[in-house]
């Protein structure tokens, strides 16, 4: 958790997933409502859309990555969130969700989040700003 | 995308906090009966569920574009197109979300979008990237925003097994 005692520079890491399951992947096409086959359903991914595979909804990882802010800021902590997906997330995938204070300021504390896979690729990069819990 | 009624529930956030490995108990107050229930940061993307029209979702009665008897249900089988492709060829570029206040399991919202800015980029091997921006707006019952949604698509000119 974020406190008065937080410096920007200050790095906060949290590993949000270990080897992604296809079954996750469905979980969140459940949850969320996106059913877009590309995320499970291996013949069409393949053979209609030419990927190597199935691989996981964007959201999934921004949503994964939401738990280090919740995390450091609380649950109702959050004023901004906003990332790029830049790489594609597979199943077996590992990923890592590292969140870096940019700027403190009246209040709002700026972070910079980046997510890694097992390879050290970005999967996901962006910004999210919080104020400071307490 | 128009919303007219995305009903915030606890159960729902309990099954959306499961799938994004979300542990934390605040999530699963629907099995303790606590309050607030808070919803995820990326929660309102589940607000697709509330809309009828919703293109990513098989409809009762109507051909899916996903496999069953043949890779595409809509694309008279092998491979090679027809709708699915294009349908299931855009892909999720950016996303973000601008919190005006909590959002909690109780409250009603609905939800108007909007389209934003149109570019275009060449890809790295060739073959146009079309970006397009889509803002949603979230309001409680009340009238009151209470999350602000901005998504980049991208559709690609080509096919990825065409441009390698």
């Amino acid at each position: 958790m974020l406190d008065a005692s937080t410096k920007v520079g200050d790095v906060h890491e949290l590993a949000i997933v270990d080897d992604l399951t296809r079954t996750q992947i469905v979980q969140y096409a459940g949850a969320s409502g996106d059913y877009n086959p590309l995320h499970s359903d291996e013949p069409f991914a393949k053979g209609v859309a030419g990927y190597p595979g199935v691989f996981a909804h964007g959201m999934l990882t921004m949503a994964m990555t939401g738990r280090l802010l919740v995390d450091l800021a609380g649950p109702e902590g959050l004023l901004s969130y906003g990332v790029r997906f830049k790489s594609q997330v597979w199943p077996g995938d590992t990923l890592t969700a590292t969140a870096t204070v940019t700027e403190i300021a009246d209040g709002v504390l700026d972070l910079s989040v980046v997510t890694t896979n097992q390879r050290g690729e970005e999967v996901l990069a962006g910004t999210a700003s919080v104020r400071i819990p307490g | 995308m128009a919303v007219e009624r995305f009903p915030i529930e606890a159960g729902h956030i309990m099954m959306f906090a499961r799938a994004i490995g979300e542990d934390d108990p605040a999530y699963y107050a629907a099995m303790s009966g606590d309050q607030p229930v808070p919803a995820p940061p990326t929660f309102v993307q589940a607000s697709a569920q509330y809309d009828p029209d919703y293109i990513l979702r098989p409809k009762i009665g109507q051909k899916w574009f996903g496999s069953g008897r043949t890779e595409s249900g809509t694309a008279g089988g092998g491979s090679g197109g027809g709708e699915g492709k294009a349908i299931g060829s855009g892909l999720h570029a950016e996303q973000h979300f601008t919190y005006h206040q909590p959002l909690r399991a109780g409250m009603v919202l609905t939800a108007t979008t909007r389209d934003g800015d149109r570019w275009e980029k060449e890809g790295r091997r060739g073959g146009k990237l079309m970006f397009g921006e889509t803002i949603t707006d979230y309001h409680d019952a009340n009238g009151e925003l209470v999350i602000t949604a901005r998504s980049v698509g991208v559709r690609t000119e080509r096919a990825v097994e065409q441009e390698g």
